[in-house]
């Protein structure tokens, strides 16, 4: 605690004050609430998250967690189809949703005075969605062609999804959100109803409302709208199959003649923020940001782009935001002359040297001071202040951890980085991948 | 040492009920220089937008590429830093500079916290008066230039863009891409470097907002200390180009399963009088989300596509409407002509009294929540500056949306819309299209 005033007081208190105004309940089915304040403008977000994504699909029904998100623009009893999306146009709102891994959302940013209209809405499709086969049959080709567009066009898209199954043999983060093609292809009306009857449920939801709004007025809107709806009764523990130990390093080269720049990717398995243990997370925050961060002071940028001229571009990234495991990636795209073995060598060179040496200290500090900057500029953005709440609350997250996380991150020592790198540049837990456009260039 | 303020009005929108309420602040600084600020203490960090007009249609013949690598530099080294010394210090006052290159705009943007101020408009100055242009640090950044134009030359959507664009405006900076080629980017030496900065960041060019945690009185010192060193006057802009495309379709062959297809004809200018009415009716055409009436047709109805849109493209120079839609090899010849003939249909009989009023709910309702955050606040204050609208614009624009009529709408959709003039790029490898 001592440590995160320290550096604290390289900054002023104005700053170290901010913070948002959130007030949270659970109504009595079960449906979590959590109200952010901004009063800057007179406009609001509305989200409702549900905790369903892609890695809770059923076997062979890869892509319907997101097909449905499309379909829950389809007619209810008493919407019809498409005039959800137009009744939020004509009031002068947008909206749309997203579906990852570990949740599917449904969000509308639009004037405050129009809460009520867009909870009644967003509640009358929970339960009250009435698709037919004919639904089923366009849109499945809205999906297969939004996978077109996303993956089948683009390499690095393609390249990522081999990855990605190479990494996770048996949890469901190795297919990928959108779905393998053939099972998309085969999704049906009985596979959506299905998955719609179990987990749209209140007790399976979050609802985030942020923005010009009073807690206790959007409290009793949610108790009218959602806190009707009974609970489902059925909803499963949420029990996904986890990875077996990995034992082996594994490889892969993809090959694609529409790759324009080769690169390579090696990604680690890496633990993620979990509820009132999110100390390792943070120091994986530094870690990516000490090893790949910026091009111009990050080891991989200094060692492979300044010292030397072995690569074009290099990161390092890591995502605590996950409900179970997650990877720390890095990334580099050799320069013309050299070959992807001698920039994997390079930069196997800088991790080795990263571990025989002391972290600066003054790097720790400028990742602290960045960090806490990056709140003050965060409370600009409102919209992103829900996705936090709604991410970590469908991810197993508390309000109270999503509180502690900027606390936690300041708290990191250089200790703390050593020992989380030392526990996650383990070569066996770890998939190395080329991607080229001729196999030639895969040396 | 004192600015002078011209004028300070509130401004006040109402759109259904929304009322966003943005004061928007006019200084003129000691040294001359133009801002619009907007006070917003409440968070403790400054959003700064600086653009200048003529951006990398600047490029010298022979040159191309030369203001896209020069502001790629400009974060480099500058002063009596080299590129890592510059940006550690960058990072340790937590600031971020964005610097951008655009066919008629160079764009700086900055964020820096209330309590590092000085230091941060310190630093920034000195990146945009003082770069250094270091050898190494010119063909570190070519070499990733090159990389880029070699990535963009396998992505379907940049070669579907660029292939109309060099049809539609050949010899002209809209033809070619401000990338550069590879031939014109590995001859680029630091005397160009320093030449490009001297002709695209210039006084006469120049447009500035700040917004955040500062008061306007501050804003005029603060401006002349970061930009009063730049040279008077920048060269002569290009000249204005007719879109010389006819109708028709141009594939390119490239082995990918679906087919990427780029549109358009000749559009509008921001200064026309109709310009409101085609802006209405583009949003009931192809911009107006899963409203739109392509949208509607050929994704809704028809599944050909994830996402059909249409775009008015008034560029300094040249208008045009344009559009983009992605389908299946086997299915885009469809898409196409679903979207040729809603584009015949619409400039035949026009839209709705019905499909009108959606559009002007819609967009009087969308156009106060685009005011949601300082930087947002302060791009859309440095765009109104470069079209010459005043701050009273902020107040009035969505009575000018209101003002537009059916009879207008419609009028515009006759003598826009131009089936027969619309031409498609089309990447893939087509079922049915010649």
């Amino acid at each position: 605690m001592k440590r995160f005033l320290a550096a604290l007081a390289m900054l002023t208190t104005t700053a170290a004050a901010q913070a948002e105004e959130v007030t949270t309940y659970t109504l009595e089915n079960g449906m979590e609430v959590v109200v952010i304040e901004d009063h800057r403008a007179p406009v609001v977000v509305h989200m409702v998250w549900y905790k369903i994504g892609s890695a809770d699909e059923p076997v062979g029904s890869s892509g319907v967690a997101h097909f449905f998100e499309h379909l829950m623009f389809k007619q209810t009893d008493i919407l019809e189809s498409g005039e959800f999306s137009a009744t939020v146009a004509a009031n002068g709102g947008s909206d749309n949703a997203f579906t990852s891994y570990d949740y599917t959302a449904y969000f509308q940013r639009i004037a405050a005075d129009r809460l009520e209209l867009m909870m009644q809405m967003e509640s009358n499709r929970m339960t009250n969605l009435a698709i037919t086969a004919d639904n089923i049959a366009t849109e499945r080709n809205v999906v297969l062609e939004e996978r077109n567009q996303r993956t089948e066009n683009n390499p690095s898209a393609l390249a990522r999804e081999q990855f990605n199954a190479a990494q996770f043999q048996n949890h469901r983060y190795g297919v990928p959100v959108i779905g393998w093609k053939h099972e998309m292809e085969q999704l049906n009306l009985d596979d959506a109803l299905a998955f719609y009857d179990l987990y749209y449920s209140p007790n399976n939801a979050v609802l985030v409302v942020a923005g010009d709004v009073e807690p206790d007025e959007v409290r009793a809107l949610a108790e009218t709208y959602y806190g009707v709806i009974p609970a489902e009764p059925n909803l499963p523990e949420r029990i996904r199959p986890q990875e077996p130990p990995q034992r082996a390093e594994r490889r892969i080269t993809y090959t694609d003649p529409r790759v324009g720049q080769p690169y390579l990717i090696r990604s680690y398995l890496a633990p993620e923020r979990n509820p009132g243990s999110q100390e390792e997370a943070a120091a994986l925050v530094y870690l990516a940001r000490l090893l790949g961060g910026s091009p111009f002071t990050s080891d991989l940028g200094v060692a492979l782009q300044f010292d030397s001229q072995t690569a074009l571009y290099t990161n390092a990234s890591y995502d605590g935001s996950s409900l179970d495991t997650t990877t720390f990636s890095l990334v580099v795209a050799p320069a013309a002359d050299v070959t992807l073995s001698a920039a994997e060598a390079a930069m196997d060179q800088v991790i080795a040297d990263f571990m025989a040496s002391d972290i600066d200290p003054e790097r720790m500090n400028t990742i602290r001071t960045q960090l806490h900057a990056a709140e003050v500029y965060a409370l600009d953005d409102t919209q992103g202040l829900a996705h936090r709440y709604g991410a970590a609350l469908t991810q197993s997250l508390t309000v109270a951890d999503v509180q502690a996380w900027p606390e936690v991150l300041q708290s990191v020592t250089a200790e703390d980085v050593k020992a989380v790198a030392a526990k996650v540049f383990n070569r066996d837990q770890a998939v190395t991948g080329w991607v080229v456009a001729d196999p030639e260039d895969a040396q | 040492m004192m600015l002078r303020t011209f004028l300070a009005i509130s401004l006040t929108l109402f759109a259904s009920a929304a009322r966003a309420e943005t004061d928007i602040i006019e200084v003129t600084s000691e040294g001359g220089i133009q801002a619009w600020v907007v006070e917003e203490p409440s968070i403790p960090f400054i959003a700064l937008e600086i653009r200048f007009r003529g951006g990398t249609s600047l490029d010298l013949p022979g040159k191309r590429g030369a203001t896209n690598l020069m502001m790629g530099l400009l974060e480099e080294g500058s002063g009596d830093m080299n590129a890592q010394e510059f940006q550690a210090a960058r990072e340790a006052l937590a600031a971020s500079y964005r610097f951008g290159s655009h066919d008629d705009t160079i764009s700086v943007s900055a964020q820096f916290l209330t309590e590092t101020q000085d230091a941060a408009i310190d630093l920034l100055r000195q990146a945009i008066i003082a770069p250094r242009f270091d050898q190494d640090a010119l063909d570190r950044v070519r070499a990733q230039v090159l990389a880029n134009i070699a990535s963009e030359e396998k992505r379907p959507n940049s070669i579907a863009s660029s292939t109309f664009y060099s049809a539609a405006f050949e010899d002209h900076p809209y033809g070619t891409d401000s990338n550069g080629t590879v031939e014109t980017v590995n001859a680029l030496t630091q005397e160009d470097m320093f030449d490009a900065h001297a002709r695209a960041l210039t006084h006469d060019r120049l447009y500035v907002s700040v917004v955040g945690d500062i008061t306007a009185a501050e804003v005029g010192p603060m401006l002349d200390e970061l930009l009063g060193d730049l040279p008077a006057n920048g060269p002569k802009l290009p000249a204005d180009i007719a879109f010389g495309l006819d109708g028709g379709t141009t594939v390119v062959d490239y082995a990918t399963p679906q087919a990427v297809a780029f549109f358009g004809h000749a559009g509008m200018k921001r200064d026309d009088p109709d310009f409101f009415a085609a802006y209405v009716l583009n949003n009931v055409l192809g911009s107006g989300g899963f409203e739109s009436r392509l949208m509607n047709e050929v994704r809704e109805k028809r599944g050909l596509t994830y996402g059909i849109g249409t775009y008015l493209v008034p560029k300094f120079h040249a208008e045009l409407l344009l559009g983009s839609v992605a389908s299946s090899n086997t299915t885009i010849a469809e898409a196409i002509a679903v979207t040729k003939e809603v584009w015949a249909d619409t400039a035949a009989n026009g839209i709705t009294q019905e499909e009108l009023d959606r559009a002007k709910t819609y967009l009087t309702g969308e156009y106060p929540l685009r005011f949601d955050g300082n930087s947002e606040i302060a791009k859309i204050m440095v765009g109104m500056q470069m079209i010459d609208l005043s701050p009273d614009y902020v107040l009035n624009r969505n009575d000018y949306i209101e003002a537009v009529t059916l009879e207008d709408v419609n009028r515009v959709a006759a003598e826009l819309l131009q089936p027969d003039a619309l031409h498609f790029v089309v990447v893939g490898q087509p079922v049915g299209l010649n």
